[in-house]
């Protein structure tokens, strides 16, 4: 698809793959983090009765632009006993690690970075590789308060994994796939197809998913919550205990690249959302490309199906953490192992059974 | 064999955002653990009591504005209660309504000051802007009154600087009408919120007897569980001419004495603020505001110890003159320095979380700890 | 409710008259003065007898009494030499709802004063800023430091009379 397309232009293979990596960074997660930047302003403004950023461009809306242009004019600060190289790696390890995810994300039928098989799992394993940034940078910089943040955000991390994945599991159980692409190919047709109603296949086993297909997804929505380290969940930058947390010492462009890798991650987890449950780049109510008969223009509506749906979830997730106060680190972990991993695996277990049967 | 561990010592201030001003906090960790606290005071230290020993007794008045910056008002009126004993003079009936109504009014801006601000410790961001577009309203009035928003100096020796506003009493009934809704609000997004609940109650109780051996004073104290207002149980002012409650702490979500409680009990005396504030309105008599004001104040030998129930607790006034125009000696009994005192006490065996609530839920003003 | 004369009489049953002295003759607040090396007894008795139940320390404030002589010392500076350093402490109950005022007074050049700390712990911090501005040296407090003056403050007591302000604190010039 994109890429064959890019084969032919270039007629070369590595510099087609390494136009379409490049890709999603440009056309997406950059215009997107700047975007999500704005859009959280002015969400907490309007939810806290101000206006939010209203002077660059009509009502703020280059606000971030001028933020990224002051970030990287700003000077670059390391710690005089901070351990450099690690120090310098962090950020970039976080944001490889947020970034990577994007490759194995399907935007539209025709346009996912790399279309590999194990999709999910893949975008599993790289988002683990933001854990190592993340202690990297709070041991790195030398700080209690980093290091704390740290340590904190390795543990929520590792354990919040853990529900995600048994989520994951009885989606992969039902459809028997853990590509994306094809999973979302699976749920095409209407809403009704898509896995929180239950999949694509029809009977009485479709009815009885539906209640777990729920739990599931709130399952999982809280647990990427935690991930991407958002309120209330957010208690590794916790920012009146923790002054920011891991990127407490961080300034400049370093400090741009993990707030990037946090806007960037937000999208990222709202996207593994859409596509388990909410039918990924499907329409729910059909394309217009088809009742035009305009083949071409379906990819893009997809596009614009899929970047909405994973709006979306980013909104509900500033409207959480702008609504409510923040956990302490105990109580996430027992929110976790208590409640979450034990309500996922019968989860998992029951549909396995109706699997089965 | 264990492996071998140590404790971390970790400074929490001067600069961080949650110690409520320039406090640092010496904690020694045991993981998350605070096994001891130490706090440390005086980056704000601006010698208040020695500068009073310079000025005469009405140049004091703008300095105890700056102690308390958040009850400015109240400071005032405990600094003029304290030399008007001295002195043994008796002000007009009109002025002792105004500061009463000036005095409730920073009650509840100061209460509202520390809900918000004890939500965004928390974590919760909206409910500090909202209690700050509320308490813009009070210093709106404020500023209506005596041109200032911030520190005051209207409530004088012997009277006030600028009589009301001739509008004032209905802007206020107006501000009374439409805050009432808003303490509602505040309970549906903040108070009863579960994650609120599970992050303070139960955390940082402060059983009674410690209390009053430490010296805690007003809603810390109350919350714990005791009934104690200087406004009924010492009344000083007009206060016995009001009909209102003195909430206390009853451990509704937890332990008597705990964070919430604290928490709560503010909510709960901002209303009783409200009744009060409405009594005055109704009942303020006309008269002169300056009348009374001294000329030349110049106390016989003496001194006086005079307290008044500020927002935070018992701010008490001791002044000694040596018979000149010149205080001899003034002290103040600030609530937030005796409340800090406890935090050695109070932190030990919680998590570096619940510093961040307890020291919230205390309520300390940096700038009356150091005067 | 007792009034201070009536609360005087239990003392003086108690501890005899020669650490105590009844102070009427005042404007608007009387006082007891007690010894300075007896206080923390005083206030012990005063905190647990069953009549008197004074459990809380309202305030405690040091002052310079300033009745010594001033004489100049060497660099031609004002000091004060001789006389008392005070420390008044206002009590109340919250069973019986009454007040007393304690004075106790040190010699200027020997300002020893038992701490009532371990009798109210409120005692503490309010001791450590009479130790820390006046220089009244607490004895048998448990950490007696400066509290609002920086741990390295060299230059003395700031309020007493005769302090004066250095010219340099770690390099910075003080008087602005």
């Amino acid at each position: 698809m994109i890429y064959d397309f890019f084969l032919k232009i270039t007629g070369s293979n590595i510099l087609a793959s390494i136009i379409q990596s490049l890709l999603p960074l440009f056309i997406f997660i950059l215009p997107f983090a700047l975007f999500a930047v704005w859009l959280e302003r002015k969400v907490s403004a309007h939810m806290q009765d101000r206006l939010g950023p209203m002077r660059v461009g009509k009502h703020g809306w280059l606000q971030t632009v001028a933020d990224i242009l002051k970030l990287i004019q700003k000077e670059d600060i390391v710690p005089n006993d901070a351990d450099k190289p690690l120090f310098n790696i962090a950020p970039i390890l976080v944001f490889v690690g947020s970034y990577a995810v994007f490759a194995a994300i399907p935007f539209s039928g025709a346009f996912i970075g790399s279309n590999i098989d194990l999709g999910i799992i893949f975008i599993i394993a790289a988002s683990g590789f933001v854990v190592a940034g993340i202690l990297m940078a709070g041991w790195a910089s030398n700080n209690k308060y980093s290091l704390l943040g740290a340590m904190r955000s390795a543990a929520q991390i590792i354990s919040y994994e853990i529900p995600t994945v048994l989520v994951v599991l009885t989606i992969i159980m039902i459809t028997g796939t853990t590509n994306l692409a094809t999973l979302s190919e699976m749920q095409t047709g209407h809403f009704w197809n898509w896995m929180i109603f239950g999949g694509p296949n029809f009977g009485i086993a479709k009815f009885i998913f539906i209640p777990f297909m729920i739990i599931n997804f709130i399952i999982i929505y809280i647990s990427t919550l935690a991930e991407v380290n958002r309120t209330p969940f957010d208690i590794p930058e916790a920012e009146s205990e923790l002054v920011s947390g891991y990127h407490t010492e961080y300034s400049g462009m370093k400090f741009a690249m993990f707030f990037l890798a946090e806007y960037a991650n937000m999208f990222a987890v709202s996207a593994i959302v859409t596509a388990l449950f909410f039918g990924g780049y499907q329409s729910p109510i059909g394309y217009l490309g088809n009742l035009f008969g305009a083949h071409w223009l379906i990819p893009i509506e997809q596009f614009i199906w899929f970047t909405a749906k994973g709006i979306f979830f980013v909104f509900v997730q500033m409207w959480l953490r702008w609504t409510l106060p923040r956990l302490r680190v105990d109580q996430l972990m027992a929110a976790c192992w208590k409640y979450l991993i034990p309500i996922a695996f019968v989860n998992l277990i029951i549909i396995g059974l109706i699997t089965v049967l | 064999m264990a492996l071998k561990t140590e404790e971390m010592i970790l400074n929490m201030g001067p600069q961080h955002p949650s110690t409520h001003g320039v406090l640092r906090l010496e904690l020694e960790l045991e993981g998350e653990i605070i096994i001891g606290a130490k706090p440390h005071i005086g980056y704000l230290h601006r010698c208040f009591e020695k500068h009073c020993e310079a000025m005469t007794y009405p140049q004091v008045t703008p300095y105890t504005d700056r102690m308390d910056y958040l009850a400015s008002m109240y400071n005032e009126f405990g600094y003029a209660l304290a030399v008007e004993k001295l002195l043994g003079i008796q002000v007009p009936e009109r002025v002792e309504y105004i500061r009463v109504i000036m005095g409730e009014f920073q009650r509840i801006a100061s209460h509202l000051v520390a809900i918000g601000t004890y939500g965004l410790d928390i974590g919760a961001m909206t409910p500090f802007l909202y209690c700050f577009r509320d308490r813009e309203r009070i210093l709106s009035l404020f500023e209506q009154t005596c041109g200032a928003r911030l520190l005051y100096n209207y409530i004088w020796v012997g009277g006030l600087s600028h009589d009301l506003h001739p509008d004032f009493i209905n802007q206020a009934k107006d501000f009374i009408k439409y805050f009432r809704p808003k303490i509602k609000e505040l309970n549906d997004l903040l108070t009863n919120n579960k994650i609120f609940i599970d992050r303070t109650a139960n955390v940082g109780i402060l059983p009674l007897d410690l209390a009053i051996n430490y010296g805690i004073s007003g809603p810390n104290l109350r919350a714990s569980g005791f009934k104690w207002d200087i406004r009924k149980d010492d009344p000083y002012s007009v206060y016995n001419k009001f009909d209102f409650e003195i909430p206390i702490g009853n451990g509704t979500m937890g332990t008597v004495g705990d964070c919430w409680d604290r928490y709560y009990i503010r909510v709960l005396e901002m209303e009783e603020s409200l009744k009060i504030i409405e009594q005055a309105l109704e009942q303020i008599p006309e008269g002169d505001v300056t009348s009374a004001i001294p000329k030349r104040i110049k106390p016989a030998v003496g001194q006086v110890y005079s307290r008044v129930e500020n927002p935070r607790g018992e701010l008490g006034y001791f002044v000694m003159s040596d018979g000149s125009v010149n205080p001899f000696r003034v002290k103040v009994k600030g609530p937030s320095f005796v409340h800090l005192g406890i935090m050695n006490e109070l932190l030990k065996g919680y998590m570096i979380a619940d510093v961040i609530a307890i020291l919230g839920s205390i309520d300390i003003v940096l700038g009356e700890v150091d005067r | 409710m007792k009034s201070t004369e009536e609360i005087f009489e239990i003392l003086k049953a108690n501890f005899g008259e020669s650490i105590l002295e009844l102070v009427a003759a005042v404007p608007v607040e009387k006082f007891i003065r007690i010894n300075q090396l007896e206080i923390d007894k005083v206030c012990l008795f005063l905190r647990d007898d069953q009549d008197l139940l004074f459990d809380s320390l309202m305030n405690l404030s040091g002052v310079d009494d300033a009745n010594g002589k001033k004489v100049a010392s060497e660099n031609g500076d004002q000091i004060i030499s001789g006389g008392t350093l005070s420390v008044y402490y206002h009590l109340e109950s919250t069973k019986y709802r009454h007040k007393l005022v304690l004075k106790t007074s040190a010699e200027r050049e020997k300002p020893d004063i038992i701490s009532v700390s371990n009798v109210w712990r409120h005692a503490d911090w309010h001791e450590r800023e009479a130790y820390d501005l006046l220089g009244i040296n607490f004895l048998n407090h448990p950490d007696l430091r400066r509290i609002l003056m920086p741990y390295d403050w060299e230059a003395g007591y700031p309020l007493r009379k005769d302090y004066k302000n250095p010219e340099f604190y770690q390099g910075m010039k003080v008087p602005y």
